[in-house]
């Protein structure tokens, strides 16, 4: 009794010592825990697209094509995939070029260099569906902290004020002027981890070379940094193109749906107005945004598994 | 050479420093000024500064409780993702090998899955499936989908800096493999444990569009879904409180965030960079 016992425990310490039924022990909780929460939703995502699925019934019936036929002849919808590329290309465009050069700013050490950093890092940091509305406040129609600046400045009219957010192509600008500010800290992060791993020699090397100044970035360090800067473009473009909060508590799509975006339409026609089916097809269409993301992501890591 | 060197670096970092923290600072003045003199144009810089506002906000409002709330959910959420993403990160980052990586990839890929996309179905699994409207608790089961596979990966980073001969050193010297992970391999992954402990909870407190979509008394809000929908009387924003508002969770958490950066990129980029 007590040897087959014995024998059984053995048997149960022989199989949990295996290497191969460890991994797939220690692993399967999450494997299932996101099977669970993103596999099932994302299937229920796309399968609700299909039907008019309303606030009283999860499943509603199948309509096939109808959802995307009505969207797609929507102008406010049209308009929305519009205004996401526009803000989304636009802000990253100058998150690039920002993280680019604080990074280079930052990559040596100097008198102040922590509480530098930690002052460009606040945007990141501080939680954004907070720090968004207190842009509502800088924002705000008569007591704009900008306007102050700019009537200063004589940039701008103190009796002729702009209204940032009511006027269709302020109310763009001021969204994008957000999403940069708050994704440049984390783009500045990559791009300075991706510049301290290129080595010193590649430094010395390019300087006994006599590459110099302006040659030597264009030669020696972007193509270096390239993948460093592609994998920033990569998840600013996917942090932005999906992002609700920002355009959601800025101007909820307004004036004149002029700053509506895949997301916050998704959420109007959704949850405010019920459509569950309607506001699955539309937001869909961050799927492609998804896709190339994921490849791009794909490649890198291949890549850095090769090098 | 050196002086070149040092302008650059002052002429870069002093003004982008100031450009980005200064909506801060705005936030702190405006913090501080009465509320009847918010939209007074004479009173932009000089005013009798006062802690009214902050008195307020702990006093006259739900604002205790969605502090509360958000630490209830960031706390249960973090051990959640802690007992699922420990195993799951050791196992891809040392035992699986080649397989996984490429499953670590994928599991790193579900993170990217946004919540814009996720929320409709999830609101009618927490709604009809779950019965969880207006609880706290469907925050608590829903978050885990984005902090696990985040944690998991940031955890792989930091397990395969571990060396190998550690754990078989322990192995020869007697141990389990299982105890040489709970005795060995976690004890010495405490900084990078700690790392992944204060980015799960910062995705927690950031979290909007599920807090939004699932809960809807003022009492179970969370922090971001409190401050902008409840701290508003009628049309009237009671803006200094908001400021104020803003600037409690987010000095701190800038704080912890500073001291860990550099562990969190090093998880982050999955040691691709060294």
């Amino acid at each position: 009794m007590a040897a087959a016992r014995g024998s059984r425990r053995g048997r149960l310490r022989y199989v949990a010592e295996r290497r191969g039924f460890l991994a797939a022990l220690l692993i399967s909780p999450a494997v299932l825990f996101i099977a669970a929460l993103v596999g099932i939703p994302f299937g229920l995502a796309i399968y609700l697209a299909f039907t008019n699925a309303g606030a009283g019934s999860l499943t509603g019936k199948w309509v096939g094509l109808a959802n995307f036929r009505r969207i797609l002849h929507d102008p406010i919808f049209r308009g929305s995939l519009w205004h996401t590329a526009e803000m989304t290309l636009i802000s990253q465009a100058i998150v690039i070029v920002c993280a680019g050069l604080i990074a280079h700013a930052l990559v040596h050490k100097f008198r102040g260099r922590w509480f530098l950093r930690f002052l460009i890092l606040l945007p990141w940091a501080a939680p954004i569906s907070l720090t968004v509305i207190g842009f509502l406040w800088f924002y705000d129609p008569q007591a704009s902290i900008w306007n102050w600046f700019l009537i200063k400045l004589h940039i701008v009219d103190p009796f002729n004020k702009p209204n940032w957010l009511g006027t269709p192509r302020a109310a763009m600008a001021s969204i994008i002027t957000v999403q940069a500010w708050r994704t440049i800290p984390f783009a500045t992060v990559i791009f300075l981890a991706g510049i301290s791993s290129i080595p010193q020699e590649v430094d010395d090397a390019s300087a006994i070379d006599g590459a110099t100044g302006i040659k030597k970035f264009w030669y020696v360090s972007l193509p270096l940094q390239l993948p460093i800067a592609l994998v920033a473009i990569l998840f600013g473009i996917i942090f932005t193109a999906t992002d609700m909060v920002v355009p959601y508590i800025l101007t909820n799509g307004g004036p004149f749906n002029s700053t509506q975006m895949i997301t916050t339409y998704s959420f109007a026609t959704g949850i405010n107005a019920g459509n569950i089916g309607e506001g699955a097809a539309i937001s869909l269409f961050l799927l492609p945004v998804l896709a190339i993301v994921a490849i791009g992501m794909l490649v890198f890591a291949r890549r850095a598994e090769v090098t | 050479m050196a002086l070149r060197r040092n302008v650059f670096t002052y002429g870069v970092a002093i003004p982008f420093a100031i450009v980005l923290a200064f909506p801060f600072v705005w936030m702190f003045i405006t913090s501080l000024k009465p509320e009847a003199q918010v939209y007074d144009p004479t009173k932009t810089w000089r005013f009798h500064p006062t802690l009214t506002s902050y008195g307020y906000l702990f006093h006259h409002t739900d604002y205790v409780r969605w502090l509360e709330n958000s630490f209830f959910v960031g706390l249960l959420v973090v051990l959640i993702t802690l007992v699922v993403a420990l195993p799951a990160g050791y196992a891809l980052a040392r035992l699986a090998g080649g397989v996984g990586r490429s499953l670590g990839v994928g599991i790193f890929l579900t993170y990217l899955v946004p919540p814009t996309l996720l929320f409709l179905p999830l609101s009618r699994v927490v709604a009809q499936y779950l019965h969880l409207s207006d609880r706290l608790w469907s925050l608590i089961v829903v978050y885990p989908s984005f902090t696990i596979p985040f944690a998991i990966w940031l955890l792989m980073g930091f397990f395969k800096t571990i060396p190998q001969e550690l754990e078989d050193a322990a192995l020869v010297d007697g141990c389990s493999r299982i105890g040489s992970l709970l005795r060995v391999v976690f004890p010495i992954s405490i900084p990078g444990i700690l790392t992944v402990v204060i980015f799960t909870f910062s995705l927690v407190i950031n979290e909007f569009v599920y807090a939004i979509t699932f809960i809807s008394s003022a009492s179970n809000r969370t922090l971001p879904v409190g401050v902008p929908t409840d701290l508003i009387r009628g049309d009237l924003f009671n803006w200094p409180g908001i400021m104020g508002a803003i600037l409690i969770p987010s000095i701190p958490l800038a704080l912890i965030y500073n001291a860990f950066l550099n562990r969190f990129i090093a998880g982050f980029t999955g040691g691709a960079f060294r």
